[in-house]
């Protein structure tokens, strides 16, 4: 569409020129800004649909691109993390730079840069700016957000800045889609014209800076030219030069030996007899060229309006209001993933339920229709059961993420989070842990520290969500006598379910407390955090990336969650129809002369591969009062704890436990050991109950930490502690209350 | 010498200096505390800590470990 309105004007010898274009490489353009300054929107505005979201290779960083056509010209666009600096402490800020001077592997240097600013926060946002300059590309800037400028009492004279820059200006507002034409012709111009920006009014690093740098570059620059077959950057060696511990210094010393002295000489030099730190002496020297570029041209109104975000925050920073609507907004969020998406789950495991039987109606009985049955079907069920919750969770914090809440949310939280070694910005992930840990899992992008996020998205799974209820409540009524406690106020079975939810919260502070201070110690992250402006999301926004979040989702941990689930069917499959070798094979042949269905899935069970293992592994797990049987149902619901309740079902030969939990209940406490003793004790059922609320038996949960940390390690890691855990305190937990003779 | 964390809400004043190295210094620097710098701070969160300024046109929270790294005069 935008081919042909360009096209008409031109001459055919230039439309020809123009397809020829089309068919070479796309141009390549890196986009940069600072958080909240309407990146993602204006990205979204210029790709449309056209996207691909995918990991940098090695790194835990999003990579996001584009493309669209402009005058037959294709340009792919790169979504760089949203950064208020390029000095690289953190794998986000790391990424961008290497990005842009084209030393991430199997990427090029980009062709052109697209500057993000927003022009109601001008000084700020140009600081970023003033250090993508460095980098000698072309560069083009996107004022957005002139009208919330506007309002504000801030007018931008875009082409005196443009002209001052000596780079195009165009005025955007993103959200409306405004500019956005203008935007991408002037991205192809400057694309094609490959001319780096270099600003009339220039930008000179400070004297003692500009020493440092040569005599860094004189000190490292031969080693380090042999180990990278390339010359370093001017602004790699200024990064290595003044982000004391920063990822350039990092990244020097392991390429050469002598980096550490030559570092130290060229900081010594640089700094002189002076105390100012030298990222101080950047930061004066970039802002005050800041404030020579913008002086006529921002014009301020006198007296600014008080601004909407000044009333709001009156209110909800409050410490009455602000308290008040903070506990409303968490608990419609918490109620929302609990409650609403339950009817849209219940619809969809009927459709996953119909499927199966429609597939069990027409296939002839066999390996084929079971693994089809219970593997595929059952294991595709239990992936897109996730969907409802993930979905609106992220509506949710997708809105209060847009609207600017999310910041507040972390500032009111902030001191309670402290107290454990996290920041606030941890605390709505690990709410949403309630509900479901996979979406929780995925919120914890929001925080930009990465020991802070790994140690959140480790403890979050400790959380007591959704899918512990229903093993809670079938074990609750079977086996926690119908008394009250405390004068008669509180029923025993509610004080059970929630000791059982605060041991789960007690875990996860306990936890995240000793991996903040064994395997992810580290000097505390600055809570150095922009509260944004409030504003009104944008819903194609938010739908865009829900869509992300959902295919994402799908498509990484769905394949993983469907493969355990295939693997847990097959072993309770094989082997198959042969006379089990343990025990029952005379309660087989009576249940199969019998007809009795139930019974001879029971006696199938036992005999299959998954009943074999549980029984070697009885003796392990005699310890907690377990007996085979919930070995087996326990094995059996590793990929989705939820599961055990049908496998108990079978195991205790009852048809369909999951609808008729009475029948349930009475066959787990009719159940009995070979000596006739009663098999549920309350020691075992707490036991039970101990293990479920600790032990990580969700394979989703499991594939999403491995995707999001893009490790395996990580994601063995939490499933072995809180196996571990799970195991010690069931243990503690049975042979204490026999002790006490509970 | 007066720090940020020191001042009341409501009041304003002017960057002297940072006394933070290392990335907090860096952080803070980059998100524009540099000398001569206006600052005021608007309030405290209701638990105390961390603090809401305004800085540069827009507004930041920062706890008050950090902000007694920032040296201020009167503005």
């Amino acid at each position: 569409m935008l081919r042909s309105s360009v096209e008409d004007g031109s001459a055919p010898a230039s439309r020809e020129g123009a397809t020829n274009g089309a068919a070479h490489a796309p141009l390549r353009v890196a986009v940069v800004g600072n958080p909240n300054a309407g990146k993602s929107t204006l990205f979204n505005a210029l790709t449309g649909l056209a996207q691909r979201v995918g990991n940098y290779p090695g790194v835990t960083v999003e990579r996001k691109s584009g493309t669209f056509e402009v005058a037959g010209r294709r340009i792919e666009l790169i979504d760089l993390p949203g950064t208020y600096s390029l000095a690289a402490h953190s794998p986000d800020e790391m990424v961008a730079v290497d990005l842009l001077l084209g030393h991430v592997a199997g990427e090029r240097a980009p062709d052109a840069v697209l500057a993000v600013i927003d022009a109601s926060n001008l000084e700020r946002n140009l600081y970023l700016l003033s250090q993508v300059v460095d980098l000698g590309l072309p560069v083009v800037v996107a004022l957005n957000m002139s009208d919330v400028a506007e309002r504000r009492g801030i007018h931008v004279d875009a082409e005196q800045l443009a002209a001052r820059l000596g780079a195009p200006v165009v005025p955007t507002r993103a959200n409306r889609g405004a500019g956005v034409d203008r935007l991408r012709e002037a991205l192809r111009a400057v694309a094609d014209a490959r001319a780096p920006t270099r600003p009339p009014v220039a930008y000179a690093l400070p004297d003692p800076l500009a020493q440092g740098v040569a005599a860094l570059r004189s000190g490292v620059a031969a080693p380090a030219r042999a180990a990278l077959s390339r010359d370093l950057h001017e602004f790699e060696l200024l990064r290595a030069l003044v982000d004391e511990e920063g990822h350039a210094e990092a990244r020097l010393r392991a390429l050469d030996g002598g980096a550490a002295e030559a570092l130290a000489a060229s900081r010594a030099r640089a700094r002189g007899p002076s105390t100012v730190p030298l990222s101080a002496l950047e930061a004066q020297s970039r802002y005050r060229w800041i404030r020579q570029l913008v002086t006529g041209c921002v014009r301020r109104d006198e007296r600014m309006p008080a601004t909407w975000t000044d009333r709001i925050d009156r209110v909800l920073t409050h410490k009455v209001s602000g308290t008040l609507v903070f506990a409303t907004a968490m608990l419609v969020l918490f109620e929302s993933i609990f409650a609403w998406a339950a009817p849209a789950q219940e619809a969809l495991e009927a459709a996953m339920g119909w499927v199966g039987g429609a597939i069990g109606a027409w296939m002839p009985e066999g390996a084929l229709r079971s693994l089809l049955v219970d593997g595929v079907v059952g294991g595709v069920g239990s992936v897109v059961a996730f969907l409802p919750q993930i979905l609106l969770l992220f509506l949710f914090l997708g809105i209060l993420e847009d609207c600017g809440y999310m910041a507040r949310a972390a500032f009111l939280m902030d001191k309670v989070m402290a107290s454990v070694g996290l920041s606030g910005k941890s605390f709505i992930p690990m709410l949403s842990g309630f509900a479901c840990a996979v979406p929780a899992v995925m919120a914890t992008r929001v925080i930009e520290n990465r020991r802070d996020r790994l140690a959140t998205m480790l403890v979050t799974p400790l959380m007591t969500c959704s899918a512990r209820l229903p093993v809670y409540a079938v074990m609750i009524s079977a086996f926690v006598p119908q008394r009250t406690v405390l004068g008669g106020w509180v029923r025993l079975s509610a004080l059970t379910l929630l000791s059982l939810y605060l041991l789960g919260i007690v875990t996860a502070v306990a936890m995240a407390f000793l991996l903040k201070r064994t395997l992810l110690r580290g000097p505390a992250p600055p809570f150095v955090m922009e509260l944004p402006s409030y504003k009104v999301p944008s819903l194609r926004v938010l739908l865009q990336r829900l869509r992300e979040r959902a295919v994402a989702f799908l498509a990484r941990a769905g394949t993983v969650i469907l493969a355990m689930s295939i693997v847990v069917w097959a072993l309770a499959y094989f082997p198959h129809g042969e006379r089990p070798a343990v025990a029952p094979a005379a309660a087989h042949a009576a249940a199969v002369s019998a007809g009795d269905d139930v019974a001879a899935r029971a006696a199938q069970l036992e005999g299959s591969a998954l009943g074999r293992v549980g029984h070697a592994l009885e003796p392990v797990f005699r310890p907690l009062g377990w007996d085979w049987r919930i070995t087996v149902a326990t094995l059996a619901s590793f990929p989705a704890r939820e599961v055990v309740v049908a496998t108990l079902g079978t195991i205790f030969n009852l048809g369909d436990a999951e609808n008729d939990p009475e029948g349930l209940e009475r066959a787990l406490a009719k159940a009995r050991r070979a000596d006739g003793s009663p098999l549920f004790t309350l020691p075992v059922a707490l036991s039970v109950m101990v293990f479920f609320a600790l032990c990580c038996q969700c394979g989703a949960t499991v594939a999403t930490i491995r995707r999001e940390t893009n490790s395996w390690g990580w994601a063995w890691f939490t499933f072995s502690y809180m196996t571990l855990l799970a195991y010690g305190a069931s243990l503690v937990v049975f042979q204490g209350s026999r002790w006490f003779g509970a | 010498m007066r720090t940020l964390d020191q001042l009341r809400p409501g009041m304003s004043a002017r960057v002297v200096r940072l006394a933070a190295r290392g990335a907090i210094g860096q952080r803070l620097s980059d998100m524009g505390f540099v000398e001569g710098t206006a600052v005021k701070l608007i309030r405290a969160a209701p638990l105390g800590d961390p603090l809401e300024v305004e800085i540069q046109d827009y507004l930041l929270s920062l706890r008050r470990a950090e902000a007694h790294l920032v040296e201020i005069s009167d503005a």
